[in-house]
Formats: structure tokens, C-alpha cells, sequence
């Protein structure tokens, strides 16, 4: 356990070039007296952006090293990827015909409310990428691209691109609100892709994709530190507890595979939460192991659009899974590990029923039919829960006045159980299962309304910080809001980026950064242990 | 004069047509890659009909989004859908009675039309979020519309038409026969922008119309775990590994 804040961060390498007008001091944003929507600030997040990938972390991942010295080819390259994407996606293509500008979506993006710079309305970010579209893919935008805003693609509306697709967390909020649905994240998605294909690619993405296939997690993370690091879990584990409660890795046979973020290896508050997924496997009986080839739930191919990354970074669960012979995959508290599990792996590589391919099918014989495949976390619990397999002393979190932050992409992207909107309900009454104390945030805030962390879709990054910040105002003014009235103290969450978020930015704000944590560190606090099992 | 006005028509009636249908062609060929329903979303089909079915009546979405907005949008749209019933009574003959019965509630819908217009119009300039976002055109396409809306409300209420003239050119257009067209401006000015309309349909944001039927974060249904979906430019990736 160390004293790392932002675990999937990696540290960005300070040249003196690269920081332009670095602020002397970073603070948070003042809280707003209402809840208004702020008048528009042109331009006042045009210097926020993110690293920019080195030629050998491009290569590394088979995209365009840098942006070529003709501006033409790297013109003619984008255009050309685009064409590709719009191709292949139905919503891309549906979402740059069907805007009319209603303007329903323009006061519902947390980095518009907290930073006020018009660019990051949704619909002001979907037309970086939709002006360029008419321009070159539709008529009218050929004949008459004035009246119509269309625009050349140039080396000024390229640089836009990096700067606001790099300001989207991919959070969906837009989408619930859109008449049409269309979802800002497809879009971003789709700007990353883009500039990865000019040799224009996101530093701390890429370069993290780049670890995954090399080490095997988003954190460089190898094997033998992963055994080190849970040898010492299980010591400190049975010192607080008195039961011998394994976190085993590589285990043949194990029943239950965990596949789950790599912060909660080592980072608080995350590993607070994997000390209590042991605690329920334990408490229930249930066989589990992690795994050194798929030590990492998280896809950062989603947050660059890339849908043959997302492939291989999901392939891996598959052939751990086979490897080692178990009958369930669960994975851990993760937001967009999740979306991509629930709504992706069944298409990427066949975890879930229906495909032929013939390792697909080798799963499927393997897996457990009578479980759902993947399974959260939180659904495991719920359903032990349910079944009163697992005992809980509620009082050991009296001290403990609790609110839960949904995040975005299991409030927006997934679901959990057999109900519609069991990803609210699950994590909430597993919550009200093991504590005593909950409050509610504002409705308006909450479930499939609630408002990114301001981490979230690869901005989790420390040269973002200010956009961090400010993006991280709609929550944190809802957070205030229970704080002061309900005495609230833990913001329960189940997503790594989210706490990795929270726990930097809360002191900025004035709160300690503890006040973060997962659903399962909860668990982890109020669970009996007996020694029968 | 009936001759330009029924080569005008001819011409967009399959600009209209022709551009819609191979549009719709284009999005039901692309395929969605992934599974990107906004959730929380229906399991069923059925469900997502009844899904589809509320946001393209209702505009459920935009009315959890901004009563505003969805006031002024679906007296808008829903005017026109009366109005423009009320307008098939001059291609059909004998009218159908429940096009006959929608008669008057189609006539008044033209204020509520151009008051729905105007609102929305309104926005534009007052809101300084959505004065931002507009282009030239989003402030044509609103003053076609209200140019189509005022000179229909005025041959109907001011300056009278020959109507049944009207209609035998029309219902001649649908048979290849030109019947002379009654010489007034008001319904020259009518018929030009109702053609001009027609005619940039398929090529503008009109098209989210037929949009929002193949929006996937709409349509998609919620069972991921249960039921494979596969792209299939995506599929030669299965046999590879």
C-alpha cells in the first residue's frame, strides 16, 4: 500500500517545452451560488492539452509515428480515415447527418459547466468533427460551405481537434438528453482514432495501451511484483482480521476468474475494495483466482476508438480464462472495464453466448451456464446477498455517512442483473445491505443523470489537472450539497478511475481525500468472517 | 408558368424521394460495430419499439432535457404533421373522411406551426448558448419553413386561391397531365419553397428524420451477454487469433 494518488497515471516527463503557460498555482473552481449555467468564456480552455505520444509510442502500437512535415499527407490522411470510420460505424455516420443545433444538449457537459468555454458544449465538439464532414462528404458542404459551417480540414482545426476531443471524458451524459441520441463519446472516439492515424496520438492513452500488451496491465505492473504484492495483502489481511483469507494468482482450476483494474493492486482507496472481493469469495466458499496474463480490467482501446486494440486488450481475458480452466469470469470495480466486459467482450471475443469461432465455443463449453457471463462484481455480492450466504455487522460503518456516485459508464453503457437499471439499484442496495447510513445526491445528479468525476475516457492524466478540476465542479457541488446538509463523509463509487480522480482532486476542494471509496471497501468493513469455511 | 411549376415538382418530388430512400439505404448498409445502447435501455424488441415510439411521438429525450425546446419543437412538429394531413386532401380524390375530419383542427395548426417557428427562431437569438451553435443555415431552413407557414396561412385567410384549380393541377401532376395552375403570388411563393424544401431534404439535417431510426444508442437492444452482435467488416477478425 503506498501513498500514490493517481494510480493509472503515468508520469508525464516535465520538459521545459512542453508546459506552456503552467500556472504558478492550481486551484479548484469557486462553487457556484446556484446551479446556473455559466455565460460563454471563448477560448478558455484552448491551452489545456494533453502530452503528445512519442514516435516510439506510436510505433509501438502500429499508428503513424508524427505528423508528417507536408501538411498535405497528413490532410489526406485524416480525411481518408474518416471516410473509413464513417464506413464502418452506423452511429458515426447518423450521428454528423442528423444535428439540427436545438441546443438540448449544450448546458449538460461537465466540462462546459465548469470551464464555460463554448467548445465544450457537446454539440460545439460533435462540429469540430461535423464541419470537417460536410466539407468533404456532403454536397452542400462542397458547393456552399459557408452557409452551411463547413470547413477545410487544416493544421488550426486539427490542433481544435487535440485540444477539445482531449476535453470529452466519453461520459454519455449528452446522449441521455440528445433527441436523436447521439452520443458525443462515438465522436471523440472516433477524433482519437483519427489523430492516431496522423501520427497525432494522446501521450498517457497510448502509451498505456502500449504497456498493457507488453507487461500485461495499465500500470507496467509484472508477475513477480504481483505476487509480492499479494503475498503481502494476505499477511496484512489476516493481521486485521485473524482469518487466512487468500488472494491466489494463476490458480488452475479456481471456479471464479477476478479480472480487475491494476490500481487495485496497490493504490488506495482501490485496494481497499479487492481486499473485500476476497472477503465475499471467502465468506461464500467460492474459488477465485487473478490472473498475470489479464491483470488489468481496463480498455484504453475504447478511449482512442480503436476498435482492433479493444480486441486484443479483451483477447487476453479469453485466453487467460481458457488457460486457467475456470468456470466464471467477475470483474472488478471498474467503469469503463465494465462497459467494455458487459456490452463489448461477447463481440469482441466471444465472452457470452453465441459465437462459433472455435475458441469461442471452447469457452462456452467451459464456462458456467447458470451464472451470467461476465459477471460484475456487484451482481456476485447482491446474488450471495440475496441468498443469505454472507453475514454483515452493519454498525462497523456507523462511522460512515454514505452517498453513491454512479459512474458514467456503468450508469450509461452497462447493466447489471435481469432488470432494467440494475446498475443503480444493485450497488445501492448492496450498499444499504452493509451500512447503516445512505444519502441520495440530487436527483438531477444521480443514476443515469449523474456527472463524471472529471477523470474519466484517458484525461487521467496530471498535465489535465486543471481541466480535471473544473470538470469535476457539477459532482462536487452536488457532494458539497449532502455534505453540509446530510453530514455526508464517504462517496461510494465502483470505478478506478473515479477514485483515482476523486482522491486527488477532494483535498483541492477542501474534503480529505478518504472520503472516497469503493463499494466493496464497505463491504470489506462490515462482513463477518467465521472460521467454518 | 404551369409548365415550370410542374417540371419544378416532378424534379423534386424525385430529389426528395430518391435522395431519402438511398440515404436510408446508406445507414441500414453501415453497421453499428459495437453494442451502444444509452442505458439504462429496453431488453426486448419490444420494448425499443415502444422506445422508438416515445421519442419520435413524445421527443422524450428533449423533454427531459429542456421544456423550452420541447415545447416549441413538438407544437412545431406536431402542427406540421396536421397541416400536412390536412394537405393530402388536395391529392386525393374523393377525400378520405378522416382527412376530412382533421380539416379544421389543420387549418388553425398553421399559427401553431408558425408560433412554434417562431419560438424556436426566437432561441436563436436570445439564447446565447444556441446563438453560438447556428449557422446561416439553421436560420434559412427556420425562415423557409416560416415563409412556407405565413403564405399558406395567408391564401387561407387573407388572400384567397383558386383552390380547386389547385387541386386539379395536382391531382393531374399524379396522372402526367399539366392543368393550368391559378397565376398568384402568394402561391407561387408557397410552391417554390415547398420545392426548394423537397428538394435539400436529403442533403441537410432534415435527414434527422430518418436519423433518429437508426440511431443505435436508440434502437439497440440491451442484451449484449445474451445475444452476439457482429459487425460484419468485424467478423474475419473471429477466425484470426
Amino acid at each position: 500500500m503506498t501513498d500514490v494518488t493517481t494510480p493509472t497515471a503515468v508520469p508525464p516527463a516535465p520538459t521545459a517545452a512542453a508546459k506552456p503557460a503552467e500556472k504558478a498555482k492550481i486551484e479548484a473552481p469557486a462553487y457556484r451560488e446556484m446551479p446556473c449555467i455559466p455565460a460563454l468564456q471563448a477560448g478558455s480552455m484552448q491551452a489545456s492539452r494533453p502530452y503528445v505520444a512519442s514516435e516510439k509510442i506510436q510505433e509501438a502500437l502500429g499508428f503513424h509515428s508524427k505528423l508528417d512535415d507536408e501538411w498535405q499527407t497528413t490532410h489526406d490522411l485524416a480525411i481518408a480515415k474518416m471516410g473509413d470510420l464513417l464506413g464502418k460505424s452506423r452511429g458515426l455516420k447518423v450521428f454528423m447527418d442528423s444535428c439540427v443545433h436545438c441546443g438540448a444538449c449544450t448546458d449538460k457537459c461537465h466540462y462546459f459547466l465548469g470551464t464555460a468555454d463554448p467548445k465544450n458544449m457537446p454539440v460545439a465538439r460533435q462540429e469540430l468533427m461535423r464541419s470537417v464532414y460536410r466539407r468533404y462528404f456532403t454536397l452542400p458542404g462542397k458547393l456552399f460551405p459557408g452557409l452551411v459551417g463547413a470547413k477545410d480540414l487544416t493544421k488550426e482545426v486539427l490542433d481544435d481537434w487535440y485540444t477539445y476531443f482531449w476535453q470529452c471524458s466519453q461520459c454519455r451524459r449528452c446522449s441521455v438528453f440528445c433527441p436523436y441520441g447521439i452520443d458525443t463519446a462515438e465522436v471523440t472516439m472516433a477524433a482519437h482514432s483519427i489523430l492516431d492515424a496522423v501520427g497525432y496520438g494522446q501521450k498517457y492513452s497510448n502509451e498505456i495501451v502500449g504497456k498493457v500488451h507488453k507487461i500485461g496491465n495499465n500500470l507496467g505492473l509484472p508477475g513477480p511484483a504481483l505476487i509480492n504484492t499479494l503475498e503481502g495483502l494476505e499477511e496484512d489481511v489476516k493481521e486485521d482480521t485473524g482469518v487466512d483469507i487468500k488472494y491466489p494468482l494463476d490458480v488452475h482450476g479456481a471456479e471464479v476468474l477476478l479480472v480487475t483494474p491494476s490500481a487495485d493492486f496497490f493504490a488506495e482507496p482501490h485496494i481497499e475494495s479487492l481486499i473485500g472481493y476476497g472477503k465475499v469469495f471467502h465468506a461464500a466458499g467460492i474459488s477465485w483466482t487473478l490472473s498475470s496474463k489479464a491483470s488489468e480490467a481496463g480498455n484504453f482501446g475504447m478511449f482512442i476508438g480503436n476498435y482492433e486494440q479493444l480486441r486484443k486488450i479483451a483477447l487476453r481475458v479469453r485466453e487467460a480464462a481458457l488457460e486457467l480452466g475456470v468456470k466464471r469470469i467477475v470483474v472488478g470495480e471498474c467503469g469503463h472495464a465494465w462497459r467494455v466486459a458487459y456490452s463489448f467482450w461477447n463481440t469482441l471475443v466471444g465472452i457470452g453466448a453465441g459465437a462459433n469461432d472455435p475458441f469461442a465455443i471452447q469457452l462456452q463449453k467451459q464456462l458456467d451456464p447458470n451464472y451470467r457471463q461476465p459477471s460484475h462484481i456487484c451482481e456476485v455480492t447482491w446474488d450471495l446477498i440475496q441468498q443469505g450466504r454472507l453475514k454483515f455487522d452493519k454498525s462497523a460503518n456507523d462511522h460512515r455517512i454514505i452517498t453513491f456516485h454512479d459512474s458514467c459508464n456503468v450508469a450509461r453503457a452497462s447493466r447489471m442483473g435481469d432488470m432494467v437499471g440494475g446498475q443503480f439499484d444493485i450497488p445501492r442496495n448492496i450498499i444499504r445491505a452493509v451500512a447503516n447510513h445512505y444519502v441520495e445526491m440530487a436527483p438531477e445528479t444521480i443514476r443515469e443523470k449523474t456527472f463524471c468525476c472529471g477523470g474519466g475516457g484517458g484525461v487521467l492524466t496530471d498535465e489535465l489537472i486543471d481541466l480535471r478540476l473544473k470538470g469535476a465542479l457539477p459532482r462536487m457541488e452536488a457532494i458539497k450539497q449532502v455534505a453540509d446538509h446530510d453530514n455526508v463523509n464517504f462517496v461510494a463509487m465502483i470505478c478506478a478511475i473515479c477514485k483515482a480522480q476523486f482522491t486527488k482532486i477532494l483535498p483541492y476542494y477542501g474534503y480529505k481525500m478518504g472520503m472516497a471509496g469503493g463499494v466493496h471497501q464497505l463491504v470489506s468493513t462490515a462482513i463477518v468472517l467465521n472460521n467454518e469455511q | 408558368m404551369s409548365l415550370f411549376f410542374a417540371l419544378l415538382f416532378y424534379v423534386a418530388t424525385l430529389i426528395l424521394v430518391g435522395g431519402v430512400a438511398y440515404k436510408i439505404y446508406d445507414y441500414a448498409r453501415t453497421p453499428a460495430p459495437l453494442k451502444i445502447p444509452t442505458t439504462p435501455a429496453p431488453t426486448t424488441s419490444s420494448g425499443v419499439a415502444f422506445r422508438m415510439f416515445r421519442e419520435v411521438v413524445f421527443f422524450e429525450s428533449l423533454f427531459k432535457s429542456n421544456l423550452w425546446i420541447w415545447a416549441l419543437g413538438w407544437l412545431f412538429h406536431v402542427s406540421l404533421a396536421l397541416v400536412l394531413l390536412r394537405h393530402v386532401r388536395y391529392f386525393t380524390e374523393p377525400v378520405n373522411a378522416l382527412i376530412a375530419f382533421i380539416q379544421p383542427f389543420g387549418m388553425y395548426a398553421g399559427f401553431a406551426m408558425a408560433a412554434g417557428l417562431a419560438g424556436l427562431w426566437g432561441r436563436r437569438f436570445l439564447v446565447e448558448r444556441i446563438r453560438y451553435i447556428s449557422t446561416p443555415s439553421d436560420h434559412l431552413m427556420l425562415a423557409l419553413l416560416l415563409g412556407i407557414a405565413v403564405t399558406g396561412l395567408l391564401m387561407k385567410f387573407v388572400m384567397h386561391t383558386d383552390i380547386v384549380a389547385v387541386k386539379t393541377f395536382f391531382l393531374g401532376l399524379m396522372a402526367f397531365e399539366i392543368h393550368p395552375l391559378p397565376a398568384h403570388p402568394g402561391l407561387y411563393l408557397h410552391l417554390l419553397m415547398v420545392a426548394l424544401l423537397m428538394i435539400i431534404f436529403p442533403v441537410s439535417k432534415l435527414l434527422h428524420a430518418p436519423g433518429v431510426f437508426f440511431s443505435p444508442t436508440r434502437n439497440q437492444i440491451d442484451n449484449p451477454r445474451e445475444t452476439r452482435h457482429l459487425a460484419p467488416w468485424a467478423a474475419p477478425l473471429d477466425v484470426q487469433n
